[in-house]
């Protein structure tokens, strides 16, 4: 039990990280490998978050009620400004993919990763 | 000034991407000189890097002055140093020969592709010679997404095959990250010095094992590693010919880096090979590649996804090398690198000039009259297969030498009889496609006849780095001994 | 160790690199045959002359040494003229300068294509079997052999026939996977000694082996040499490779590639391995095993062809394996007779391919079924044919007759009267499937032959001196080149 409820942030990352994979893997539709590709990213962007957290600390903004050699009662703020940078190149990567359905759109008319890879076939042969 | 030796490049770099964009669309060729002058100043001071550090020893850089591990830090050390000068010097030939390649196949395209290319080689550059993970993370997707970007100016299925590299290569890099996470909980530091330090301590945490296989199973996918290799074939072919050969020659060797960096540098050989022997994986999985590879190039049709395949196979014998944990190994790995980087270079700029003289580079229509239209180019492709067979005395030779030494070092046996076998197989394939060049005459005279599509000559610019390419490698195997004897052994990780 | 007396000499060199300037000359000289056919001759004297220069030095023990290069840690690109190089070069670049007029008499009697080809790949061949000749280490042996399989290729495709082009590929088939036999087994070999230096009386003499060490490694150099030396099963290039041109057959294939195998094997059995180690593991059985039926096979299989040039092929076989056999025996007189055998089956093969080529040409005839009666249009063709037949058979005074007369008298020493029976079917059986031949020829009515003449005299000359050399040499082995003085303190050596 404490096994399960203990850890309830490693299990929803989890949950999502699988979500975020069976759609990369099984959907057909490319915008939805997108939304599933942001989700995976999510799930691990939330893992390195939750890394930050502590027990009855709070956000590492100076408070005037712990004073500031007591590091212990801050929680870390690194992990959540690397994220920041994740975030952004989460953004980035979603920008380009977006560039190339609009090309792989004009090129297929169409958006089906089945149909585009039927296509390709019959071009190459 | 020294201290500042290992941003140059990076600035040089940033500087030339951001550069490129301003000029206008009339002033198209601009854009090449400057990529071209961009990368020769990098490749210059990469010469002087490694001059520099076998003489003087390491160079560390702080970022802002933030001393490590709290700031972020550039390491140049032999090791990095090298495979600077590597990529940088092969970028620097290609890129001459892609200015008329370019200006057929993208036309008015050609601001966009050299700034991008600049980022590329920015991000590139920055993985190698960064000593922070996270530094690491940030310029490897960097590069990849210059990458994808690359490759969509193409045709054809291009974009589609662009973005299932982006899904996989986003993949890799959130697995690397991942690890990262589960390594930076456990030990509290992101600077791979530091963690050379910390990670004995931690020997038995079993956070460790995760996070080096998920760390190992990122910077495989970007590696292409079988049987995470599943986006380079595509990706290889459908892209414009010198996309093919930037990111051939250099993409998959960059990574390569960043798994010695990972194995030996930072988590030690001990623990790689002892405590968790991925070593043991990476090898069955690299001899599996390298059989996988060499199989499937045999039964392509068309040049370039042949050299895709065969390039997984060569990432193969790399993976091989790094597993084998051996000094022996360590020198064929990092030889191959440098030599592999130079053949599959030399390969596909072989591809881009037939692609432009005949419109095609698909094996079967080779004939006869294509020899004796382009003597020069089908000398250097036969250099360069000669060379991936692995015959004396050029360059594959010898890596494929101390491979096989490791091996038996190792008495690793089946390892030994995979890197021979391979040979045979590569010799399939290459001597396929001789045969067609120098003996086949074709069955329609209209084929013959319709051997040139482009009106005028190559010109030198295409046929001077592929014949510079081809002495190379002839230089590179004979004068072997004196990168080993002098950098390579010098970056032998410690307790090899 | 042996207490040879050595010197730097760049001599060796030289001769092997005479021909390979040659070859840039040439290919510019495409367009001038007689400048192209005087560059061929005057590489040929000129590396006879460095070869022969190196002869008097020899005869008073010294050996002319030179490390060129360093292409592994350790170990040497090296040429080492000891007296059994000495003996293999002279061999080759004085049966060179025959092939190099005969070579000319038969292109332009036949009106080959691809003259300059033939005769750039040529000098490459050459070339390469000097540095084989030379080789003072296993890594400089392999660099040279492999050299010498790439230089082949083109010379055996020469015809660009469908049957040439499939000889070609079952060429390359046996020869590649050879040379990886020999590079595993090399490596091997490393691994257990630390050196590769060919050393008179073996290297692996001083090193403890167990048969589970001993019987591979040999049967893996078995493998490597055994394919180019023509040892059964490995010989099925051989006849396949018959589609080539008389002259490439004549010197390649019975004189430089050929030979090189039986050179590599004996440099093998008694440079490598030695005769203690031989004896010990019982590896000279297993040679003389597949030795003795190799040589009784090929000559029954010779007895049914009807090609002269498959049957001439088969013989090749047969001889190739007295040498080997000669070794396997491990007696001095054995490896005299081996050793010396080396250089009388080189001039009496070539004056059989050569007589063969001047049917050909002369009178397109390939089958001894139509040989008929030609000896009266063709007497001094057919003249030197039986010289040739006579002293493959054993028959003085040709110089057959003496190393076989050696061969015998090893079999005796090393009391194997089985083999003493080997060799004598086999004299038999020679004399079965050639004298036939010059029975038809002088003694049989002709058909069609009105109006032919001899062959022209570039061919018929060189023809007439390797035969009228055969019977000098028969009569005096020591003339001119100290054949027999050299092959004598070679098989002491070995023995020492």
């Amino acid at each position: 039990m404490e096994f399960f409820l203990g850890h309830y942030a490693y299990w929803f990352i989890i949950v999502l990280l699988c979500i975020g994979l069976y759609t990369i893997m099984f959907k057909r539709n490319l915008v939805k490998k997108l939304i599933g590709l942001s989700i995976f990213q999510s799930s691990i962007i939330l893992f390195w978050v939750s890394s930050a957290s502590k027990w009855n600390a709070t956000v590492p903004i100076y408070d005037s009620a712990y004073s500031i050699e007591n590091t212990a009662n801050y929680i870390n703020p690194l992990p959540h400004t690397l994220m920041l940078t994740a975030i952004v190149v989460g953004v980035a990567t979603l920008g380009v993919a977006f560039a190339l359905f609009v090309l792989v759109y004009k090129r297929f008319k169409i958006l089906n990763e089945d149909v585009i890879i039927q296509e390709m076939k019959s071009e190459s042969e | 000034m020294i201290k500042n030796f290992p941003v140059i490049i990076p600035a040089i770099y940033l500087t030339a991407a951001l550069l490129i964009p301003l000029l206008r669309s009339r002033h198209e060729r601009y854009a090449h000189s400057i990529a071209l002058s961009a990368v020769f100043a990098a490749a210059l001071v990469s010469i002087n890097n490694i001059y520099y550090v076998i003489n003087n020893g390491t160079i560390h850089y702080h970022f802002g002055g933030w001393t490590p591990p709290i700031g972020i830090e550039y390491v140049l050390d032999p090791l990095s140093a090298f495979v600077v000068f590597v990529i940088n010097s092969v970028v620097f030939f290609i890129l001459i020969h892609a200015v008329k390649v370019n200006a057929i196949e993208l036309h008015s395209k050609e601001i966009p592709y050299y700034s991008v290319v600049m980022l590329m080689m920015l991000g590139f550059n920055g993985m190698i010679m960064t000593g922070d993970f996270f530094n690491l993370f940030v310029f490897l997707e960097i590069s990849s997404l210059s990458v994808y970007g690359l490759m969509a100016m193409g045709d054809r299925g291009s974009a589609f095959a662009s973005f299932r590299y982006l899904l996989l290569g986003t993949i890799g890099a959130s697995f690397f990250l991942l690890g990262l996470g589960f390594l930076y909980m456990v030990s509290g530091s992101l600077n791979m010095s530091d963690l050379k330090e910390i990670i004995p301590l931690l020997s038995n945490s079993p956070v460790l094992i995760i996070a080096l296989t998920l760390m190992v199973t990122g910077v495989g996918i970007k590696m292409a590693v079988f049987p995470l290799h599943g986006w380079l074939p595509d990706a290889y072919t459908l892209a414009s010919s010198s996309t093919s050969a930037l990111i051939a020659a250099i993409g998959t060797k960059v990574s390569a880096y960043v798994m010695i960096r990972i194995l030996f540098f930072v988590f030690g050989v001990e623990y790689v090979t002892e405590i968790f022997p991925v070593t043991l994986v990476l090898g069955w999985l690299g001899a599996a590649g390298i059989i996988y590879g060499s199989i499937l190039a045999i039964a392509q049709k068309e040049m370039k996804s042949m050299l895709a395949y065969s390039s997984v196979a060569q990432i193969g014998y790399i993976t091989l090398g790094i597993s084998m944990a051996n000094p022996l190994g360590f020198i064929g790995a990092v030889l191959h690198i440098i030599n592999h980087a130079f053949m599959k270079g030399a390969l596909f700029l072989v591809a881009a000039n037939l692609r432009i003289r005949t419109g095609h580079s698909d094996i079967s229509r080779l004939h006869k009259v294509c020899a004796k239209k382009m003597p020069v180019t089908m000398a250097c492709f036969t250099v360069a297969a000669i060379s991936m067979i692995g015959l004396p005395p050029v360059a594959g030779f010898f890596s494929k030498w101390y491979l096989v030494l490791g091996a038996v070092d190792n008495r690793q046996w089946i390892f030994m009889g995979v890197i021979l076998l391979s040979s045979l197989l590569n010799a399939v394939y290459f001597f396929r496609i001789i045969e067609n060049v120098y003996i086949k005459s074709s069955d329609s005279d209209e084929e013959m006849k319709s051997c040139t599509l482009a009106e005028d000559e190559p010109g030198f610019s295409m046929i001077g780095p592929l014949v510079l390419f081809a002495m190379t490698l002839l230089l590179l195997g004979l004068f072997n001994v004196y990168i080993v004897n002098n950098i390579i052994l010098l970056m032998m990780p410690p307790g090899l | 160790m042996n207490n040879e007396m050595s010197y730097i000499s760049y001599v060796p060199f030289l001769a092997v690199m005479v021909s390979l300037a040659a070859v840039p000359l040439i290919i510019l000289s495409d367009k001038k045959p007689n400048l192209r056919e005087s560059w061929t001759l005057i590489a040929a004297f000129v590396k006879f002359a460095l070869v022969f220069s190196l002869v008097p030095a020899a005869m008073q023990g010294y050996t002319a040494e030179v490390n060129l290069l360093e292409i592994s840690p350790g170990i040497h690109l090296a040429l080492k003229a000891d007296q059994f190089g000495i003996f293999f070069a002279l061999i080759a670049s004085g049966l060179w300068i025959f092939t190099s007029f005969y070579s000319i008499g038969y292109v332009r009697g036949n009106s080959e294509k691809k003259q300059t080809r033939y005769f750039a790949s040529f000098a490459v061949c050459l070339s390469s079997t000097i540095g084989v000749a030379f080789s003072a280490n296993l890594l400089t042996f392999i660099v040279f052999y492999e050299i010498l399989t790439i230089a082949t290729y083109p010379l055996v495709i020469h015809k660009e026939t469908p049957e040439a082009i499939s000889g070609g590929r079952k060429y390359l088939a046996y020869t590649l996977t050879a040379g990886l036999c020999l590079i595993a087994a090399s490596a091997w070999v490393y691994d257990l000694t630390g050196t590769l230096d060919f050393a008179a009386g073996g290297i692996l003499n001083h090193v403890s082996l167990s048969p589970s060490v001993a019987v591979p490694l040999f049967m893996l150099f078995l493998a490597g040499v055994g394919v180019k030396a023509g040892i059964m099963p490995l010989h099925g290039w051989l006849p396949s490779a018959m589609v080539a041109p008389t002259p490439v057959s004549a010197l390649l294939h019975a004189v430089a590639v050929v030979k090189s195998g039986v050179f590599a094997v004996i440099r093998v059995v008694g440079f490598v391995f030695g005769p203690n180690v031989m004896e010990n593991f019982n590896l000279n059985t297993i040679l003389a095993a597949f030795a003795g039926t190799t040589i009784i096979l090929a000559s029954l299989i010779a007895l049914k062809q009807d090609n002269l040039k498959a049957r001439l092929a088969y013989s090749t076989v047969g001889h190739l394996s007295y040498i080997v056999l000669g070794a396997a025996l491990l007696t001095e007189a054995g490896f005299l007779g081996g050793i010396l055998h080396i250089a009388t089956h080189a001039t009496m093969k070539i004056t059989l391919f050569f007589c063969a080529g001047a049917i050909y040409v002369n009178l397109h005839r390939e089958n001894i079924s139509q040989l008929d009666g030609i000896g009266k249009i063709m007497p001094w063709t057919m003249g030197a044919f039986t010289i040739g037949a006579m002293g493959l058979a054993g028959v003085p005074p040709v110089n057959g007759f003496l190393s076989k007369w050696f061969l015998a008298l090893g079999a005796l020493e090393a009391d194997k009267l089985f083999i003493l029976g080997i060799f004598i079917i086999s004299g038999l059986l020679n004399a079965a499937y050639f004298f036939p031949i010059v029975h038809r020829a002088f003694f049989k009515e002709g058909v069609n032959l009105e109006g032919y003449g001899e062959a022209p005299l570039f061919m018929v000359v060189p023809l007439v001196c390797t035969a009228v050399f055969s019977v000098i040499l028969g009569l005096d082995p020591d003339l001119f080149f100290n054949f027999y003085q050299f092959a004598f303190e070679i098989a002491n050596s070995l023995l020492r």
